[in-house]
């Protein structure tokens, strides 16, 4: 398996603030890869540096074999981009935005044009100035998928869209994706990621913290278990990686860290299991556990399950 | 009017509870004082700046005037020029006496009011259309405000910053020595100016939905009172005290005019102040009236629906620049078109004129001695026409910057278009519309003056005056791209400073004994008077390497730095 995006170490500085601190990011091709982190993470600052709009400090970038900032034009064929904030022209119409952007990228496919304007339901007549935000999304996302393109970069593309155009989204993302070509989807809609991702990287302070599959991840992270037994649990508490038991009338409820399942569940069975219950973790809790000092800190309640 | 009475219904209603916490109904003007001091801290370095720029600039005219005319015989002889002179006419204004203070105005009021009007219009438009283009507003509203309030305070800081423009002038007037009663007329003048101009720009602000048409609306309504203003004067007629000139009644519909016809420092006319707060009020009044009829974000002029798919042209980054930059380059084009119209009309009395005045012949002879009268008033006349025209060249460059802090430079980048590729787009645009403007402007004046003189045999000569100027108007453009490619974030103020500067130099440099160092930093100072000298090739030939040499330092610096767009 290639990478499409590869970056070593990556450092930028804005004067004396560090919004990247060593980014070690690895994109496999052909896969959807979701880039997560609360805003000022450094995600859409990752994201110019591979667009070759910013220039790293330190570290290495790699872009489909390429040098993201020496060969910009020749790269930028070959990708399309979705910024988070997208500011159009007021004179244009959006079908004359959605068509410059594509034909500048080198190629504008008019049956996929025609479709995505259908599916997005966007009306390709209107002046730019009248398009609410959702709809200068909708033109920046229908432009890139117009045009064949082997990765796109998509820095929280569905903000600003409604439930129902983000469904349309993913499935369009599903559809193109693949077969070789890569995403990059910055975002911090967990849903959105967990829906559509093979594989993670969790973005925080400008380092990445995390990387993997779902699953990988999910491993790491504590799963939520109740259980009716026919006799009362004991001896929970004292196992390594067992935490907030919870014993009740009939049964008990407890977290376990994913490498501890197995020893948990064998425990449990000597007890005479009548249901069981098992949340796997979402990938919100796999992002709180990164995060839950912050939100301790805010006064909210913090810390890992 | 209905709107604002359902809006209170609706707050009654939904206040209930809330009722004790709301001593009394909101009016349309609720909040006023809180964003009027909030567009004060918004404004506290640029409207200071503005004061301080238009305060300063009447004192030099005045310090020049001064300079220039030590007698009072001087001074008559300076105005019967003046009121005879057609350029005079319609460049400044009205000869009215041989007072100094009459002198300096009659020099520096149409100036001093021109400005006066931008800074006003600027500010009400920046306070309002620019804020509901900006979503601020919606912000704003959705707070305890009145449905007139953000536009009563926009007015309000618009109006405050023009009586402190007038409370300046007098005071620095009254500083120079010259009389009370002038001294104070005149700044009721230019405070009316920015009063009617904030007036002007809240109509223009609920006409047009963007910040950038409004203030092209407010900035044509400028250009046509300066039009009914020399029009009127230049069919005036010459009192008989021969100090003085009777405008025709076009002057008396421009907003400009009627500073000029108070007569500062000779008459004295305070009743033409009725006219400035009639016309403001008048404006004040349709402004109030459309702000109340309309959505916010909504203009007056309809959106209709455009084109589903893109012409060939657009489709390249030239395409885009030239849809973009189409407007301006009309607008500039038409206005030096006009210009060059009218003075090439006059190029043939200059002659004449010279005959009967021999202080103005020598004027123009300390340029060129020998040369012919109509080739020294064609090459002075455009030396004027290509500051003005390098407004167009910086306005064009600038939108460079525009495009880059609005981020949508972004997406055209993150396309197979390099960054070369893309300033060359927009500087060919620059440089090529900077070119044709002017040529333009000279054929116009090479027609005209054939027209009227009959002697076509000048026309080149007149051509030439124009397109010589083209490697300065460069020169200052490419110092202004420098500056985007080098420090994006004051590309503007650098590029609109450089451009004042070179206007206070060639208007005032020689009047108020400028080092020649100082004088050399104009790239206009460096212009041959082409045709009355011959082409000299070594200042063009060092303002084409000073052009290509900032051109390149700009391309080189922006392809190695960062774009500066907000996070």
């Amino acid at each position: 398996m290639t990478e499409a995006i590869t970056t070593r170490g990556l450092v930028k500085r804005y004067g004396t603030t560090l919004a990247l601190d060593g980014v070690d990011l690895a994109v496999t091709t052909g896969e959807i890869h979701g880039f997560l982190g609360p805003n000022g993470a450094g995600k859409s600052t990752t994201v110019r540096i591979l667009l070759g709009l910013l220039r790293g400090d330190a570290g290495e970038a790699r872009l489909l074999g390429g040098d993201p900032w020496r060969d910009a034009v020749e790269l930028h064929r070959r990708l399309a981009y979705v910024p988070g904030d997208v500011n159009l022209w007021p004179s244009l119409t959006g079908g004359e935005a959605i068509d410059l952007l594509a034909s500048l990228r080198g190629g504008l496919n008019r049956a996929r044009r025609e479709e995505m304007l259908e599916r997005f339901q966007l009306d390709p007549t209107k002046r730019c100035s009248s398009y609410s935000k959702g709809n200068r999304q909708k033109v920046a996302i229908v432009a890139a998928f117009s045009s064949d393109v082997e990765l796109y970069l998509l820095d929280e593309p569905t903000s600003g869209l409604d439930p129902l155009m983000e469904k349309v989204f993913q499935d369009v993302v599903r559809e193109r994706v693949g077969q070789g070509r890569t995403a990059l989807l910055s975002s911090h809609i967990l849903a959105e990621a967990e829906a559509l991702c093979d594989r993670v990287s969790i973005i925080r302070q400008g380092r990445i913290v995390e990387t993997g599959t779902l699953d990988e991840m999910r491993h790491l992270t504590r799963t939520w278990i109740h259980s009716h037994t026919t006799r009362p649990v004991t001896g929970l508490d004292s196992m390594p990686g067992v935490y907030d038991v919870v014993p009740d009338a009939e049964g008990v409820t407890f977290e376990v860290d994913g490498d501890r399942l197995d020893a948990a569940l064998r425990h449990l069975t000597t007890f005479g299991v009548l249901t069981l219950t098992s949340t796997p973790p979402t990938l919100e809790d796999l992002f709180l556990r990164h995060y839950g000092d912050e939100l301790a800190v805010l006064g909210g309640n913090g810390g890992a399950r | 009017m209905t709107q604002q009475t359902t809006t209170e219904r609706t707050a009654t209603s939904r206040s209930g509870t809330a009722r004790a916490a709301i001593p009394r109904a909101g009016t349309p003007w609720t909040g006023t004082a809180r964003l009027v001091r909030h567009a004060l801290r918004r404004d506290r370095v640029l409207l200071p700046v503005w004061v301080a720029g238009i305060a300063a600039l009447s004192a030099v005219v005045v310090a020049s005037e001064v300079a220039m005319y030590a007698t009072e015989a001087e001074r008559a002889s300076g105005a019967a020029f003046g009121a005879a002179n057609i350029f005079s006419r319609i460049m400044d204004g009205p000869a009215s006496g041989t007072s100094l203070g009459a002198i300096s105005m009659v020099e520096a009021l149409q100036k001093l009011a021109i400005f006066v009007a931008l800074m006003s219009a600027q500010a009400v438009v920046r306070h309002t259309r620019q804020d509901e283009e900006t979503g601020r507003a919606e912000l704003i509203g959705s707070c305890v405000v009145g449905r007139q309030a953000r536009l009563t305070a926009a007015l309000s800081v618009a109006v405050a910053a023009s009586v402190a423009v007038g409370a300046a002038v007098t005071v620095l007037l009254l500083a120079n020595g010259l009389p009370l009663a002038g001294s104070v007329a005149t700044g009721l003048a230019l405070a009316g100016m920015g009063a009617c101009f904030a007036g002007v720009a809240g109509v223009a602000a609920q006409v047009s939905t963007t910040q950038r048409g409004a203030n092209g609306l407010a900035g044509a309504a400028l250009g046509v009172a300066f039009l009914l203003r020399a029009i009127g004067d230049a069919f005036g007629t010459v009192a008989p005290s021969g100090v003085e000139l009777v405008s025709a009644w076009p002057s008396w519909l421009s907003p400009l005019g009627w500073g000029q016809q108070m007569r500062v420092f000779q008459q004295d006319n305070w009743e033409v102040l009725w006219l400035y707060g009639g016309l403001f009020v008048a404006l004040v009044a349709v402004a109030y009236r459309l702000a109340s009829r309309r959505d916010l974000g909504a203009g007056l002029i309809a959106d209709r629906p455009g084109p589903a798919s893109a012409s060939r042209r657009l489709l390249s980054p030239g395409g885009l620049a030239l849809r973009l930059q189409r407007t301006p380059l009309v607008a500039w084009g038409f206005a030096l078109l006009v210009t060059g119209v009218s003075f090439g009309s006059v190029g043939e009395s200059m002659q004449d004129f010279a005959d009967e005045n021999p202080q103005f012949a020598e004027m123009l002879m300390r340029v060129a001695p020998g040369a012919s009268i109509g080739e020294l008033y064609f090459a002075l006349i455009f030396g004027f026409i290509a500051v003005g025209a390098s407004g167009y060249t910086i306005q064009a460059l600038l939108r460079m910057r525009a495009e880059e802090a609005s981020a949508r430079l972004e997406p055209i980048l993150s396309t197979s278009v390099g960054r070369a590729e893309w300033l060359a787009s927009h500087g060919a645009i620059a440089a090529g519309g900077t070119v044709a403007i002017l040529a333009g402007s000279g054929i116009a004046a090479a027609i005209s003056n054939g027209v009227a003189s009959g002697d076509w045999g000048a026309g080149w000569g007149v051509i030439s005056a124009a397109l010589v100027q083209v490697p300065a108007v460069l020169a200052l453009g490419a110092f202004a791209f420098a500056a985007f490619a080098c420090a994006p974030r004051w590309a503007g103020a650098i590029a609109w400073a450089s451009l004042a500067a070179s206007f206070v130099i060639g208007q005032f440099g020689d009047l108020l004994k400028l080092p020649q160092a100082v004088l050399n930093l104009s790239p206009f100072t460096h212009v041959p008077a082409v045709p009355a000298e011959d082409l000299a090739v070594t200042p063009i030939a060092v303002l084409l390497a000073v052009t290509l040499a900032l051109a390149s330092l700009g391309v080189w610096a922006f392809r190695r730095r960062d774009l500066a767009i907000p996070a």
